[in-house]
């Protein structure tokens, strides 16, 4: 029988959303199809992950959200692009280790939801297949 | 608990383990049982997908996602039949003379090595593809080299019928690479020697393996395991550790043998790399072709290396610096990159190493030193220059605050990549040339195996893969690997009678 996984980023949906709207600007046009998939691809890349990392991450999206509260007095979700893309450059560049590689583990969850969709990867122009040569001819 | 008894066991099948397994094959024809015990599974060809989310699971640790302890770099290796040759872009390298004297291992002489690396060059049809076969991406690589007054070389690389789908690190779907999976454990597979897949060697008792083989996952890539799910305990006359520079060190740790050198684990060092991308203003060949045909060896006097490459969608992301607009706008450009990858000859340090948590998995304890960085920010200024020259408008270098450096940078590269913009945990990092662990030496005091990879103290458990190198190798590391795996073969050969079969 395979084991129920909670989902990491469910209960923090919209932030994560917000967060990754703001990491790919493209994923603001994504619909609820493609925003599903988006969620799907991070959720299964976490699956096999410890129980404590995924509590972890979804802290860590908790945290993201609420502490524009102290410098903009709006959650990150509510904030403006400008304004969220400031928060995070800050965040990205923070003294803190932990802060960094946290981010640095969300923006990387997101790439992996965007980039490893078909229709993102039909985007970019990426065309790698095993035919290699021969597919181009 | 189920028993089983061979002669020899060898643990992990890639570079090292395909290599011995090969090596003792004839030992078949004697009489003798000899087993390899690869965790990850066998893969059909038309399995390999090319697509990074159902590949890398299948043929990585941790989704090619395994973090070091403090979460500044990720380390690539392989779990499959064939280890990371399923993996490698089968770039394949005589052993540096420099180097291996360098390491001072008594009774290791690099012209032994170097002759069995020909060998094995010869076996896995090492050479140099054709120039009609080369893309853009290394051809502007060799252009812009020789404008900013370098000198690239050209890779001998080890595939049969290569066409080109660029798909290497994700498994080759033409079957073209000619990693163990495809020379070495084939052949002795043919010669009677058993693999046994999706079998993780759980600990080492004296002369025992103790083995956990898994059902094959629903809806997951693979054969089935050969033999039952369930836990084994193997008997061997001979015990041959080849699961790489993380996991055999991890097996010895976390199995306490008593005797052990307490060097096990220490002395990792694994080439930290980046990925620099170039944007040019036309298209070029760049996701069609071999990836990695050209390299620029500056170790000896700079301490890096210039490899080109080129990656997935959702690798390339990852390896950007930063996010937003500037990212999306990068990515947006891909048909138009070229890719160069970055690697600093790391020095073996105290508290490099790798370590067991309390449920015995392995912890990668990994520093970047001052060398190091310095290194990497030197091979990221001869990349820029690389790039520009070769006619890139734009240089995406992680070392650069921005990133984004541009040609009117060109003349003060120096300011703009700098050590003080090397940020651990904000930039990405990786690395797949994984070494040290079980390094040679001398005695148990400075080392944990002699020159024919036999464990100090212990006569029946041999080491046969990258860990080890007593240091790094500084250039792409399989043919030592396999040149010392022959040796370590040799060994058991030889010492076999004395060892006896597997009575535990």
């Amino acid at each position: 029988m395979t084991e129920m996984v909670e989902s990491t980023f469910g209960p923090v949906r919209e932030s994560f959303r917000a967060l990754a709207a703001t990491i790919v600007p493209e994923a603001v046009s994504l619909d609820a199809d493609a925003w599903d998939e988006v969620e799907r691809i991070v959720e299964d890349g976490l699956a096999a992950r410890p129980a404590a990392i995924r509590r972890q991450l979804r802290l860590f999206v908790r945290l993201l959200d609420l502490l524009p509260v102290l410098r903009f007095g709006k959650t990150f979700r509510s904030l403006d692009p400008s304004r969220r893309t400031a928060f995070l450059l800050g965040v990205q560049d923070a003294p803190v280790l932990l802060v960094r590689r946290g981010f640095w583990g969300i923006r990387t969850l997101v790439y992996m939801g965007y980039y490893s969709r078909q229709e993102a990867r039909d985007a970019i122009g990426y065309r790698a297949e095993a035919r290699g040569w021969e597919g181009r001819r | 608990m189920n028993e089983k008894r061979y002669d020899v066991v060898v643990v992990g099948s890639g570079a090292g383990g395909g290599t011995v397994a090969e090596a003792l094959a004839p030992l078949v024809r004697q009489g003798k049982k000899v087993l390899v015990v690869e965790q990850g599974p066998r893969l059909r060809l038309e399995e390999l997908s090319g697509r990074e989310l159902e590949m890398a699971p299948a043929l990585y640790e941790d989704d090619g996602g395994f973090l070091t302890a403090d979460g500044t770099m990720t380390l690539a290796f392989g779990r499959a039949y064939g280890g990371s040759t399923v993996v490698y872009t089968g770039t394949s390298m005589q052993p540096p003379e420099r180097v291996v004297r360098g390491w001072g291992v008594p009774g290791l002489d690099h012209s032994d090595l170097d002759r069995r690396a020909r060998r094995f060059a010869g076996d896995n049809n090492v050479h140099l593809l054709d120039e009609g076969l080369l893309n853009e991406n290394n051809r502007l690589f060799v252009e812009g080299c020789r404008k900013a007054g370098y000198r690239a070389e050209q890779f001998p690389i080890n595939v049969k019928g290569c066409k080109g789908s660029s798909l290497c690190n994700l498994g080759c779907p033409n079957g073209a690479k000619q990693g163990t999976h495809q020379v070495q454990l084939p052949a002795a597979e043919r010669a009677g020697v058993e693999v046994v897949t999706r079998a993780e060697a759980l600990r080492l008792e004296e002369r025992v393996v103790v083995l956990r083989v898994s059902a094959r996952p629903e809806g997951g890539k693979g054969l089935p395991s050969e033999w039952a799910p369930g836990d084994y305990r193997v008997a061997a006359g001979v015990v041959v550790l080849a699961g790489g520079a993380v996991g055999s060190p991890a097996l010895l740790l976390r199995s306490r043998l008593p005797g052990l050198s307490g060097r096990v684990g220490e002395g990792l060092t694994c080439h930290p790399a980046h990925i620099l991308v170039g944007e040019h203003p036309r298209e070029i060949t760049n996701d069609v072709g071999h990836p990695k045909s050209f390299f620029l060896d500056r170790a000896a006097r700079e301490g890096f290396v210039l490899e080109t490459c080129m990656y997935f969608p959702f690798t390339t992301a990852k390896n950007l610096a930063g996010f937003g607009a500037p990212h999306s706008t990068l990515m947006r450009a891909f048909r138009r990159l070229q890719m160069i990858l970055v690697l600093a000859c790391d020095k073996a340090v105290p508290g490099n190493r790798v370590s067991v948590d309390r449920a015995g998995k392995p912890v990668v304890h990994y520093r970047f030193t001052r060398e190091t960085v310095a290194a990497l920010v030197r091979a990221t200024r001869a990349s820029a220059r690389i790039f520009f020259a070769a006619g890139a408008i734009r240089v995406h270098a992680p070392s650069a605050d921005p990133p984004l450096v541009e040609p009117g940078d060109s003349a003060r590269l120096d300011e703009r990549i700098s050590e003080r913009h090397f940020l651990p945990g904000k930039i990405s990092v990786s690395a797949a040339h994984l070494m040290g662990g079980c390094g040679m030496g001398r005695g148990p005091e400075d080392s944990v195996t002699d020159s024919f990879g036999r464990v100090h103290g212990l006569p029946w458990l041999r080491v046969a893969d990258s860990s080890l190198f007593p240091d790094s190798l500084e250039i792409n590391p399989y043919l030592t690997i396999m040149a010392l795996a022959d040796r370590v073969a040799e060994g058991v050969v030889s010492d076999l009678s004395e060892l006896g079969a597997g009575s535990g």
